[in-house]
């Protein structure tokens, strides 16, 4: 796991943490090749390990009644494409005999700065299509962490019977646990069945760790796979980078700045090919490699915005020169300097032949007219 | 008092013998704030810069009396001092911070809230009243003493959003950065409410992005409180839903924290939005 990496885990490693923390999740197994299936014993589900929702719908889950039937969905599902993402695993587990579907999750409300928990008597839908007359929400105080009570006044509200609702409530007692432990967005069960057996069962598992715990949990090891090859790239060496489909590449220090940058240029009809956050820093070589790496979207034009503070100027100014003769850059290059340090940059920019301007708008406008004649 | 702070606000730091925290803790004494200590396990009796006392921890800092706190420490670290500041009662705690896990910030601000003490970011640039205090990594020259105040969740489009107001002659009464985190210590309607009180302050500045609703809650709170002209600016329009852009908080999650809405919420409420960041002082009348 890496800084400011999204951390959506796949349905068989959040299974998994259900399991070490007692919440139950149907017998399974996961495979890579139809080679790893075990042979059959009782009527199974075979899903895609990918990471949308809707996969019932697109295919992406199968059900088995025999060998030949495993073998088969396991080889049609493995290597198979959903909507553009390739299918590497699937996880085989023994089909729930269900009785009713319920919904249930804890999630970090950004507004009240605490987890909330969620749950409904009607599950197996998306919880946004369920009246808000059905669903019972309470703020968790993430001091006082949760406590019985709210599994009572959970239960009372869904109408669960006493067997089902003490099953419930020893099941949020390990959400909540996994919630805090494992530094998550959101755990989500849904559905969570009640069998025709009378046992509560998570039939599947959304868990989404906080990019920012990575240093207390080194062990999971997860790509997301709607990352880009060059947005891996840019990860592993710690910069902030977004691939779009515009033709301009970016380059400005700051998250806000860059963004601003990006909504400037699509506001004069300019159409950025990436976002790059340089981030505070007075290191020319960071400044070079952020160059590689928008070289490699291969931009028409490149614009840089920088507003100097603990990014000094001259440091980038030196940056893009040094970029400029490594790389050979023949694009068009339009610079923004302004702040700690401006003047130096701007001759040592002016000294190598490339144009740079005081103000973003000035900036703004020239790249776009330099990248429409290319 | 100004905004949160003035200049008789007794600052310390905790991390000053960091990279950071001394190159900044340096710069915040050349803007004038009172530093009175540092704070750096096992550096305890040594000076910063000759002239600051460094201490082993907060509690040795209170004969110093500090009125804030500016934590400057790795991530895995922030939840500990900032508990230790909470503990021995300092008012005002500032984490720069970036990368800070929210489960952790989550129990920072509540533990503060019980003990009424104010928690500012994490992930955020600090807090100016030009001519009289700084805490924080802002560049010192881009101010000038004036009646806007400016709160904001990011960093350096704070400052070219301040420089503008500067240059174009006008100047800022206090600047507020929240942080980039999708938790923060404080919200765009708990800066509302002390602007709203400060007599120097006449016009407000709200710099908000994608992720969230922190902005939406702010436009109806303004509609329903202030009398005070406010201008807001918006970045993100252009940014595509499901990606982080930078800031741990800026993403669009399930149609939630678009800038439209955004912009929407704050035309509905009368705030004025500026295209672009060099268009703020132009709204402010």
């Amino acid at each position: 796991m890496q800084d400011g990496e999204i951390l959506n885990l796949y349905e068989y490693m959040g299974k998994e943490i259900f399991r070490k923390n007692g919440i139950p999740v149907p017998d399974g197994y996961v495979i890579e090749s139809a080679s790893q299936l075990k042979p059959f014993k009782k009527p199974s589900v075979v899903k895609s390990q990918i990471l949308l929702g809707g996969r019932g719908k697109s295919g992406g889950i199968k059900f088995a009644k025999s060998d030949a039937d495993l073998k088969a969905a396991a080889s049609e599902l493995l290597g198979s494409k959903i909507r553009n993402l390739t299918v590497t695993k699937v996880l085989i587990e023994d089909m729930l005999n269900i009785k009713k579907e319920l919904y249930v999750s804890i999630a970090l409300s950004r507004a009240d700065r605490e987890p909330v928990l969620i749950a409904s008597n009607s599950g197996g839908v998306e919880i946004e299509s369920v009246p808000q007359n059905e669903i019972f929400t309470k703020k968790i105080d993430p001091l006082l962490g949760y406590s019985d009570f709210i599994g009572r006044e959970a239960s009372a509200f869904m109408k669960l019977d006493p067997e089902i609702g003490k099953q419930f409530r020893s099941l949020l007692v390990n959400l909540y646990k996994v919630f805090v432990n494992e530094d998550c967005e959101l755990v989500e069960i849904n559905p969570l069945v009640i069998t025709a057996e009378g046992n509560l069962i998570a039939a599947d598992a959304k868990v989404i760790m906080d990019s920012d715990s990575f240093f207390r949990h080194k062990d999971i090891v997860i790509t997301d796979p709607e990352k880009t090859p060059l947005e891996l790239e840019a990860q592993g060496k710690g910069y902030a980078f977004v691939e779009l489909d515009g033709k301009i590449g970016v380059i400005a220090n700051g998250a806000g700045l860059t963004m601003a940058t990006l909504d400037a240029l699509t506001l004069h009809n300019g159409k950025p090919r990436n976002f790059l956050d340089l981030g505070g820093t007075d290191n020319v070589d960071i400044v070079v490699e952020a160059f590689d790496l928008v070289l490699k979207a291969n931009p028409k034009a490149i614009l840089v915005n920088i507003f100097g503070g603990v990014t000094k100027c001259d440091t980038v100014a030196n940056g893009i020169v040094a970029a400029k003769n490594k790389f050979s850059i023949k694009k068009p290059m339009v610079v923004r300097l302004s702040g700690v340090h401006e003047e130096e940059g701007r001759q040592i920019l002016k000294d190598n032949g490339i144009e740079s301007y005081p103000t973003m708008m000035e900036a703004i406008e020239r790249v776009v007219k330099v990248s429409e004649v290319q | 008092m100004s905004v949160y702070v003035d200049e008789n606000t007794k600052v310390i730091v905790q991390g000053i013998t960091g990279h950071q925290g001394s190159f900044h803790a340096g710069e915040m004494i050349k803007f004038g704030t009172k530093v009175v200590a540092g704070i750096s396990p096992g550096k305890g009796g040594t000076k910063f810069q000759d002239k600051v006392p460094i201490v082993n921890s907060v509690a040795d800092a209170m004969s110093f009396s500090p009125d804030a706190t500016m934590i400057s420490v790795a991530a895995p670290f922030v939840k500990d001092a900032a508990f230790e500041a909470i503990d021995a009662g300092i008012g005002i705690v500032y984490i720069l911070t970036e990368h800070v896990p929210f489960h952790d910030t989550m129990e920072i601000v509540h533990q503060a809230k019980r003990k009424g003490i104010t928690v500012m970011g994490p992930n955020g640039p600090g807090i100016t009243v030009p001519g009289k205090c700084k805490i924080g990594i802002m560049p010192n020259q881009i101010f000038r003493d004036g009646d806007v105040a400016v709160a904001s969740r990011s960093g350096t489009l704070t400052y070219e959003i301040v420089e503008a107001i500067t240059r174009s002659g006008m100047g800022e009464s206090a600047v507020i950065g929240l942080g980039g985190d999708p938790v923060v210590g404080l919200t765009f309607i708990d800066v509302l409410k002390k602007f709203n009180d400060d007599p120097k302050t006449k016009k407000i500045v709200l710099v908000g992005e994608i992720g969230g609703n922190n902005e939406e809650l702010a436009a109806a709170y303004i509609k329903a409180n202030i009398k005070k002209q406010v201008v807001a600016y918006i970045t993100g329009r252009s940014a595509p839903p499901g990606k982080r852009m930078g800031h741990a908080g800026a993403i669009i999650e399930k149609g939630v924290g678009t800038a439209e809405s955004k912009i929407k919420a704050f035309n509905e409420a009368g705030v004025k939005v500026a295209d672009y960041p060099v268009d703020v002082p132009k709204l402010l009348r």
